[in-house]
């Protein structure tokens, strides 16, 4: 569960010029939920999501994660919070280029010690859900973005994460790419029962997830629920 | 397992570069050969010195007459006297009889040292001849020597016996020879003691009968410069001394050899020769006897043969500066190339200090292996280097272990720096990187 009260970020770029990224954000997020955060370039969404995935940390306020505060940990923690708790799917995929889909599915395996017979069986297992068992031994110069992307999904859940976070991840992919991505966040949610943040652009993907989180400014804007049980059935057809 | 990992890792890396990685480690190779090289050949021939002077004998005391110098506080070098070397390595010493060592004080020397001393060997050389039987000959160096001479230099006797004091005091007209004169001159089935040989020498004929035979032994250092075939090769042809001093105005000796008994402390030895000198010379003008130790000239020898040689891997060691030097910029490129998958990695949950030993380890493995290419070229290098030199090839295990450790240490060290860099990267600004 994601717990944050009052959260600040601000870049100090000289007084008096404090620069405002994000204002007193409150926000809770259920596990289990897939919320859709939407919001302008510099909107200051990406920064929310760099503090939730424990890449940076707030200038003030809270934020718990699983009860555990997340605002006042060491680099080493927070690295620890990376690799065990969340997992990351970026716009570019961010595969390793000299290594097969196998290697780079291990590879937050390999920082959290998990044993190599253990890591090559999870990330086996992973492949399949996403459907790239046959790409397994792959570089990913060999492979198309949505099988990239679908590598890249399989690797955030490498260490059963609590939270996968998605920024943008269908933003360099063609509609119909995008969709299956998509449809594989469902999946996944719906199988895996995991807390998914998606940062998009685009309404009609935002659509398909539960709950619409809208960022303006560095404020919360509109947090509303999606009413799509319909939607969702049709994409899956 | 982390740690295989990681030298997976780094060879998958440097699969992708192989050019790159390959020029990065050429620096690592060129230094340790040469530093190898250099080391191997300098460790073969400070050996072979060693041995050639081990077999003159450790526990020697050459004693020569040499001239006193004027000035006492002037330098004096392990040669000698310090003014011209070459004078004193070819014993020529133009001084007279009456200011030569007679054998009258050598025997009340070795009657008064009779515990310390083992034997006192004398020799004198009469030039060079030639042995002829027949149509068969063999070149000859004469040297007029005194039955201690077979211990001072060691000669291993295969037949016969060495000059005695008999012989001495008769002046008999016997000689030593070579087992290599005998396989030149005799058949295989004849016993060449006892037998009678002619020596060719300026002009005149003389005969001398065998009495025994030595085992001649080549010194490797200075065969290869000689140029002459083996059997041409001119080995020593011993007869007495007083034989030798028969027709010679000089009838006593500038040098003398000085076998101490083991286990005597030479050093204190070389100073009792001299102060016994000493009273004999006194009221000489111009001559003095000099002592010198062998034990003490072996270490000067193979110090400044060690430091040589050291002198020259350290300058060699400088293209492994270099060579380190390559691998930190070729690391701090590998960083700042994969700054994106820094990110990535450290989005992923790793830790600076995974990122640090990956970095770290790929420095690691470049330099290793360079190190071990390096050490087989350097070991080659010594091979053909001490094999143009005339000497024996000398390994050392420790060396070579001694390089591979120093190689991985230059990998560790040089990529420090980058591997620290990649680290402390943070995983936003490493992400964002285009």
């Amino acid at each position: 569960m994601i717990k944050v009260k009052n959260l600040e970020k601000k870049y100090f770029i000289g007084t008096p010029n404090e620069l405002h990224v994000l204002n007193n954000i409150n926000l809770q997020i259920e596990d289990g939920e897939f919320v859709a955060l939407v919001g302008a370039s510099g909107s200051g969404k990406s920064t929310f999501m760099n503090i939730v995935g424990a890449l940076d940390t707030p200038t003030s306020g809270e934020y718990m994660l699983d009860n555990q505060s997340v605002h006042k940990m060491t680099q080493n923690e927070l690295s620890d919070i990376r690799g065990k708790k969340i997992g990351f799917v970026f716009q570019s995929f961010n595969l390793i280029a000299r290594s097969n889909s196998l290697k780079n599915v291990e590879l937050p395996m390999l920082y959290t010690g998990v044993s190599g017979r253990e890591r090559s069986r999870r990330a086996r297992a992973l492949l399949e859900l996403v459907g790239m068992e046959d790409r397994m031994h792959h570089l990913p110069n060999e492979l198309s973005g949505g099988q990239k992307q679908r590598v890249a999904i399989a690797r955030s859940l490498a260490n059963d994460p609590s939270i996968v976070l998605a920024d943008e991840p269908t933003g360099a992919l063609d509609t119909k790419t995008g969709k299956m991505v998509m449809d594989i966040f469902l999946q996944v949610h719906r199988e895996k029962k995991k807390t998914i943040i998606l940062i998009t652009h685009s309404l009609e993907l935002a659509e398909m997830t539960q709950r619409i989180i809208t960022i303006s400014d560095g404020s919360i804007v509109s947090d509303v629920p999606v009413f799509h049980s319909l939607r969702t059935e049709e994409t899956r057809c | 397992m982390f740690y295989m990992e990681n030298i997976r890792l780094a060879f998958e890396s440097l699969r992708a570069n192989k050019m790159r990685a390959l020029l990065t480690m050429l620096g690592i190779i060129i230094g340790i050969a040469s530093v190898i090289g250099i080391i191997s050949v300098g460790n073969s021939l400070s050996l072979s010195i060693t041995s050639e002077m081990k077999n003159i004998g450790t526990n020697n005391i050459l004693l020569r007459v040499r001239e006193k110098s004027i000035d006492n506080s002037s330098f004096r070098g392990p040669v000698g006297n310090g003014r011209d070397p070459m004078s004193m390595l070819s014993g020529k010493v133009s001084a007279e009889d009456k200011d030569l060592m007679t054998l009258d004080m050598l025997s009340t020397f070795t009657e008064l040292y009779k515990s310390q001393v083992d034997s006192i060997g004398i020799s004198e050389s009469d030039g060079s001849g030639q042995v002829k039987a027949g149509r068969l000959y063999a070149n000859v160096s004469i040297s007029g020597v005194n039955p201690g001479y077979v211990r001072v230099n060691n000669l291993a006797m295969i037949s016969g016996r060495f000059i005695n004091d008999r012989d001495m005091s008769g002046r008999k007209k016997v000689c030593i020879v070579s087992d290599r004169l005998v396989k030149n001159i005799f058949k295989a089935n004849i016993n060449p003691v006892g037998q009678e040989v002619r020596l060719y020498k300026s002009g005149a004929i003389q005969t001398y009968s065998i009495a025994g035979v030595y085992k001649h032994t080549d010194s490797p250092m200075f065969m290869s410069a000689s140029t002459t075939s083996e059997k041409d090769t001119q080995t020593a042809f011993y007869i007495p001394i007083t034989v030798e001093k028969l027709d010679k105005t000089i009838k006593n000796f500038s040098t003398v050899t000085v076998m101490s008994n083991t286990g005597i402390d030479t050093g204190k030895l070389t100073k009792d020769i001299e102060r016994f000198f000493e009273k004999y010379y006194k009221s000489n003008p111009k001559w003095e006897v000099s002592a010198i130790n062998m034990s003490s000239q072996i270490e000067i020898a193979s110090k400044m043969l060690s430091t040589v040689s050291t002198a020259i891997a350290v300058i060699a060691a400088i293209s492994l500066l270099v060579g380190g030097i390559g691998v930190m910029n070729i690391m701090l490129v590998s960083v700042t190339e994969r700054t994106r998958e820094i990110g990535t990695r450290k989005a992923l949950g790793a830790k600076n200090f995974h990122i640090r030993m990956q970095f770290i380890s790929e420095a690691m493995i470049i330099s290793l292996i360079g190190g071990v290419i390096g050490l087989f070229t350097g070991l080659l290098l010594g091979v053909t280097g001490s094999s143009l030199l005339g000497t024996a090839a000398s390994f050392s295990l420790p060396t070579i272990f001694l390089t591979i450790a120093f190689s991985m240490a230059i990998g560790i060290f040089f990529g420090y720096y980058p591997a620290n860099k990649a680290a402390k990267l943070d995983p936003i600004d490493a992400l964002r990187y285009e």
